[in-house]
C-alpha cells in the first residue's frame, strides 16, 4: 500500500517508509531503529543520520507514555474543515522516543491535560485512510 | 566589538493587505528608500540578495527580475530562503561576502505578496512549512504549532491568557504610530472577552491561542544596505555596525523537539552566538525587536535571550519592562502582531527598526536614553530557523 493512504489526507506518495502504512494495517504503530549503531527513530527513517547506514529495521512504538502538550484547532487548513474541532498533541515515552498525532475524538478537549498518561494506537478512516491516534491510557 | 560590516541604508515599504501592484512594484518601495537613505546609485552596489518563501511567488526565481527592474544588472544577484526569518538570513549572507572580500556594497532585499494566494492557501502552505510527510496528514498549521508551545509553556510556568492579551495590547500600543504597520488600530482587554460575542480578539483558532494572538498576513518589503567599513565611512555620516551573527536550526517533526515548556532552542542557540561574537551580555541591548508572530513566541524570545530567566518571562510583560520606557524595549514598532507579517520582509524590517533607534530617527516611537545597541530575533518556520543579529553604533 502507497504512503498516499497516510492520514486524513496525504501529501507524500512514495517513501522508503511505505511499509509504516502496511503495519498500521496490521494494527502495529512502527519506528526504525538502525541495525548499524541501534538510533531510533520515530517517526521512521529509512536512513540512519547518526552512522549514515542505510541498514534499518523496524520495531514496535512503546505504549505508554504521558501527554507532553497539545492544541484544540478550531480553524483547519484546507481539505480538513469537516473535522474540526480536533486536538493534536505529542506524547513522551522517555528515551527521546516522541509522537505527534490528533488525540482521539472520544477524549472532550476539556478532559485533555498536560502530563496525563495516554497510549496510542492505530486508526482507520471511513473513506480506508489509516492513520495513528493518541488514546487514554 | 569588531566594526567591519555595517547597514549603511534601511527601507520598507507600508505593510499592508492586498497590495495594489506586482512583486517587482512591491520591492522598489523598500529598495527606493533605502537607497536614498544611503545616498548611493544603482552603480554603487556590487551584488544583491533577494529574499522570500517562494511558496507565495508566481514568479519562479524572482532574484533575477527583481535584479533587473531595480536597475541592479549586471551584477551578481541570487536568493535565499529560511521561511519566516529569510531577509535574516539574507543579511547574514551578505555580511559573508563582504567579510570574505568578494564585495563592497551588498543589497539585501526581503519581500512577500502573501495575497496572491487565498487566505485558506495560505494557511495550508503555512502548514507545508513544517512537515509534510509525517504531521501535516493530521491537518497541521501554524497557530496550532505555536499552540503546542503556548499549552506546555503555560502548564509549567504559571502564564496566564491576560499574560498573552498584555503582550497584543503592547503590540497595539505601538502598531498605532506605526504609519508602515497593517494594524493600526489599538488593543483593548474588553477586544479579548470571550463573553462577548462582538469580541474580535477572544475566538479560539488553536487553543489555548486566540484570534489575537496571531499576528496578521500582510504584503510588504523591506531593504537593508550592506558595506564594508572603508565604503561605510565614505557614504554614510550614521552607519550601525554588525557586530554579532547567530544562527541555528532544529528538528521540523516536533516528535524530536525537545522539552516544550522551554521554548524554541533556535531562539537561544542563536542567541549565544550573536552575544558571544558581539563580546556583550543580554544586558548591553538596550532595544530589540522579536518575533512575535504569536503572542507566546514573544515571552519565549524573552527568555530564550536572556532577558528574563527561564519560565519568568511573563514578568516583563506583566511590569511593563518591555513598553517604550521600560528596562528592556521589545517591539516597540508593533512587532508582528500589529506591524504585519510579509514574511520574506518582516527580519529586514525588523532590522530597519533597530537601525532607526540607533541613529535617533524612530519618531514618535524612539526609545528614550539614546541607545546605542539593539539586538533582532527572526525564527523561521515553527522554530525550524532562528537568527539574531546584533547591532551598535
Amino acid at each position: 500500500m502507497g504512503f498516499d493512504k497516510f492520514g486524513r489526507k496525504s501529501f507524500t506518495g512514495m517513501t522508503k517508509t511505505a511499509k509504516f502504512v502496511d503495519f498500521l494495517n496490521e494494527g502495529k504503530i512502527e519506528g526504525t531503529v538502525c541495525k548499524q549503531c541501534g538510533a531510533k527513530y520515530f517517526p521512521p527513517r529509512s536512513d540512519c543520520a547518526a552512522c549514515l547506514s542505510k541498514d534499518m529495521d523496524w520495531f514496535d512504538m512503546p505504549k505508554k507514555g504521558t501527554l507532553e502538550t497539545f492544541t484544540t484547532a478550531y480553524y483547519a487548513p484546507f481539505g480538513f474543515e469537516k473535522d474540526c474541532p480536533y486536538t493534536m498533541g505529542v506524547v513522551d515515552f522517555g528515551n527521546n522516543l516522541k509522537l505527534f498525532a490528533r488525540v482521539a475524538g472520544d477524549l472532550k478537549p476539556e478532559d485533555v491535560k498536560v502530563g496525563m498518561d495516554v497510549s496510542i494506537k492505530p486508526l482507520t478512516y471511513e473513506d480506508g485512510q489509516v492513520s495513528f491516534e493518541i488514546i487514554r491510557a | 566589538m569588531a566594526k567591519e560590516v555595517a547597514v549603511i541604508g534601511v527601507g520598507q515599504s507600508s505593510f499592508v493587505r492586498g497590495y495594489e501592484g506586482s512583486i517587482r512594484e512591491l520591492a522598489f518601495e523598500a529598495f527606493r528608500e533605502a537607497m536614498q537613505d544611503a545616498g548611493i546609485t544603482a552603480k554603487d552596489v556590487d551584488a544583491s540578495v533577494f529574499c522570500s518563501a517562494p511558496e507565495y511567488d508566481k514568479q519562479r526565481s524572482p532574484a533575477g527580475v527583481l535584479a533587473e527592474y531595480l536597475g541592479l544588472i549586471p551584477q551578481p544577484t541570487f536568493y535565499i530562503e529560511t521561511v519566516c526569518s529569510s531577509s535574516s538570513s539574507g543579511v547574514k549572507v551578505g555580511y559573508s561576502m563582504i567579510k570574505a572580500g568578494l564585495h563592497d556594497v551588498v543589497v539585501v532585499l526581503g519581500f512577500q505578496k502573501m495575497s496572491e494566494i487565498t487566505s485558506a492557501e495560505s494557511q495550508e502552505r503555512m502548514g507545508r512549512g513544517a512537515d509534510i510527510q509525517w504531521e501535516a496528514p493530521f491537518g497541521t498549521m501554524m497557530p496550532a504549532y505555536y499552540a503546542l508551545y503556548a499549552q506546555a509553556y503555560m502548564a509549567k510556568n504559571g502564564l496566564t491568557h491576560d499574560d498573552l492579551m498584555n503582550v497584543r495590547i503592547k503590540s497595539g500600543t505601538y502598531g498605532q504610530i506605526n504609519e508602515r504597520a497593517v494594524y493600526r488600530k489599538g488593543v483593548k482587554a474588553s477586544d479579548f472577552d470571550s463573553s462577548n460575542p462582538d469580541a474580535r480578539m477572544a475566538g479560539a483558532v488553536a487553543w489555548p491561542l486566540r484570534v489575537g494572538d496571531a499576528c496578521a498576513n500582510a504584503d510588504g518589503s523591506s531593504c537593508i544596505i550592506l558595506a564594508n567599513a572603508e565604503k561605510a565611512k565614505a557614504f554614510s555620516k550614521k552607519p550601525v555596525w554588525i557586530l554579532g551573527i547567530g544562527a541555528a536550526s532544529e528538528a521540523v517533526n516536533m516528535a524530536a523537539r525537545p522539552d516544550f515548556s522551554k521554548g524554541l532552542s533556535v531562539g537561544y542557540n542563536a542567541a549565544e552566538q550573536a552575544y558571544k561574537m558581539a563580546g556583550i551580555t543580554a544586558k548591553d541591548v538596550k532595544v530589540a525587536e522579536v518575533h512575535d508572530c504569536f503572542t507566546i513566541a514573544e515571552i519565549m524570545a524573552y527568555e530564550g535571550l536572556g532577558f528574563a530567566p527561564m519560565g519568568e518571562g511573563k514578568q516583563l510583560i506583566r511590569e511593563k519592562a518591555t513598553y517604550k520606557e521600560g528596562r528592556i524595549p521589545v517591539n516597540v514598532d508593533g512587532g508582528l502582531l500589529s506591524k504585519g507579517h510579509p514574511i520574506g520582509a518582516t527580519g529586514g524590517s525588523q532590522m530597519r527598526t533597530i537601525v532607526l533607534q540607533l541613529r535617533g530617527e524612530a519618531g514618535p516611537m524612539q526609545v528614550p536614553g539614546e541607545p546605542d545597541i539593539g539586538l533582532v530575533h527572526n525564527v523561521g518556520g515553527v522554530g525550524l530557523y532562528g537568527n539574531v543579529t546584533i547591532f551598535g553604533r
